[in-house]
């Protein structure tokens, strides 16, 4: 009985020190005591301060708009291929997945820099294509997976029987497999926003001074101390990437439940 | 299923023309252009050398590889220690909610990385939480020292990197078939002969692919030690950031991230090995 009270202790005490840190940030950013040193008074005033900066607002509609190319590109790349990857043999297969492998495990570092290289070299001037591009290539083996995990539960034989019925490879993927497989697309979707509205390693490198992103704009402002408007940032970032990961988790894991159907 | 139509061959060809265009590629040149010499006009000349390679030992930059070496040896060791008896609870526990609690510890994983390397930084400085409170109790009289120092940074990579740890851990641990368990208890194996004998061998791959996830990565997360270490604590991830960005040294970064592949490499094939040789013993 009393192991089973450690266990339990060991389990929440880790789960504190994950989440201790971030409702610090959550409570300050409401918190009117400016260096967090005394509990104040509730107050808005950090949110409204963050909103006229001017800088910030842009960042964060240039973070949106990329994600949202970032994600879309990477999905339909990623769903398309992962499908045929799954379905039919080819030669290379292998290589292939072990390049989408190497990617995922790859350091951003090393990524970032030989992208950087890549760019340089053909003379890619940085800007919005190159962080697009950087980050699509990050994203492509998360849409691949979280698909891969996906297939693995479905029938082959449905294929077949669409196919003897005379459905051509667009239909049935249109008609019989993207149905199926939909919420590990929306899943592979917003996994690949939120890679692209996080990373900071690839953007530091590829990114152009025309086109700032957010989370080089927070790498600033963080470098430089502590303040109440990041608190309030951080806030309304943590939870907004709650939220998409728990839409996404809950789209992947339905299908556990719909298999055994 | 050998057939061969437009659809399979257009989907196959964009993903792989772009992971080679945009991943092997790079990757290439970023090798090739370690074996050249320094350019003080260009980029590189194209002229081999093995310098680069030979600047590791130079005092200057051997310094800043041990120094990387031993806090990613450290972050691993304690990211481990932590991770896996976490894990392993959590993994055989008959909690009802049990996914969802493993899902808890991705969710800050997909939070800005940034912003919680920030949330220990609030946590730290002078008049952070730690130190009102610790001086409001009256443990100590004026405030401790804690940012920027090699704990800091250390604590940074261990709060940062310990998902990564925790989840191949626990996807091992949650396949372990429970008979092998049984059958060792049966036998007359105690508890701490299980755990050695039956339980870590199996869990072998888990703890690779884990120490894989939080050592390649500890080595490169430059703006941690950025954030919370001053300028002091060089991993190798800021020894390259440099490179390319200050000193303009594309060769010699070139050698560094090189250094991060081939350590990448030998890890990945050191699970590949793990995990056929638990699965061919298994199965």
């Amino acid at each position: 009985m009393s192991e089973k009270y450690l266990k339990n202790i060991y389990l929440w005490m880790v789960y504190l020190f994950l989440y201790i840190p971030l409702f610090i940030l959550i409570f300050l950013s409401f918190n009117s005591s400016r260096y967090g040193t005394s509990i104040g008074e509730f107050t808005l005033e950090w949110y409204v301060k963050l909103f006229d900066n001017k800088g910030l607002v842009e960042a964060s509609l240039n973070s949106f708009i990329l994600a949202i190319s970032v994600a879309t590109i990477a999905t339909v790349i990623g769903t398309l291929a992962s499908v045929s990857i799954f379905r039919f043999n080819f030669f290379g297969k292998n290589f292939l997945l072990t390049l989408i492998y190497v990617v995922l495990m790859s350091p951003d570092i090393v990524m970032g820099i030989s992208l950087l290289i890549l760019f340089l070299v053909i003379d890619l001037p940085l800007g919005f294509t190159t962080l697009l591009i950087t980050h699509v290539t990050f994203s492509l083996p998360f849409v691949v997976i979280a698909l891969f995990s996906r297939l693995a539960g479905f029938d082959k034989n449905i294929i077949e029987a669409a196919k003897d019925l005379g459905a051509d490879s667009l239909k049935t993927f249109w008609y019989i497999i993207l149905p199926s497989i939909l919420p590990a697309v929306v899943a592979g979707w917003l996994l690949s926003f939120t890679i692209s509205m996080d990373d900071s390693i690839g953007s530091f490198f590829t990114t152009g001074p025309g086109f700032e992103v957010l989370p080089l704009k927070i790498y600033s402002m963080v470098r430089l101390g502590v303040t109440p408007e990041v608190n309030a940032l951080s806030t309304i970032i943590f939870g907004l990437s709650f939220i998409l990961i728990v839409i996404s988790q809950i789209l992947l894991r339905d299908k556990t439940k719909t298999k055994f159907k | 299923m050998k057939e061969r139509n437009f659809f399979n061959v257009v989907t196959v060809a964009i993903i792989a023309l772009w992971l080679l265009i945009f991943a092997f590629i790079p990757n290439i040149m970023m090798f090739i252009i370690s074996f050249f010499e320094r350019s003080e006009t260009g980029f590189f000349d194209v002229a081999f050398t093995l310098d680069n390679y030979k600047s590791f030992f130079s005092s200057l930059y051997f310094q800043v590889l041990f120094n990387s070496f031993k806090m990613a040896t450290i972050t691993t060791a304690l990211v481990l220690l932590i991770g896996y008896p976490f894990a392993y609870i959590l993994a055989r526990s008959n909690f009802k909610y049990k996914s969802l609690l493993a899902i808890l510890v991705i969710i800050p994983y997909w939070t800005s990385a940034l912003i919680r390397t920030y949330a220990i930084k609030v946590l730290l400085t002078t008049n952070g939480i730690i130190n009102t409170t610790l001086e409001t109790v009256g443990i100590i009289d004026a405030p401790l020292n804690l940012l920027y120092t090699e704990g800091a940074v250390i604590l940074g990579l261990v709060y940062t990197l310990l998902p990564f740890m925790i989840l191949p851990l626990y996807a091992t641990i949650d396949k372990l078939d429970v008979r092998y368990l049984e059958a060792a208890g049966d036998l007359g194996a105690s508890r701490f002969k299980v755990f050695t004998y039956i339980i870590i061998p199996l869990t072998v791959p888990g703890i690779i692919a884990g120490c894989l996830l939080v050592f390649l990565p500890s080595l490169g997360l430059f703006y941690i030690p950025d954030i919370l270490g001053g300028a002091k604590n060089l991993l190798i991830g800021n020894l390259i950031k440099d490179q390319f960005l200050l000193a303009r040294n594309w060769p010699f970064g070139s050698a560094v991230s090189n250094l991060l592949m081939i350590i990448m490499a030998f890890m990945l094939f050191a699970y590949y090995k793990s995990a056929k040789k638990i699965n061919s013993k298994v199965l």
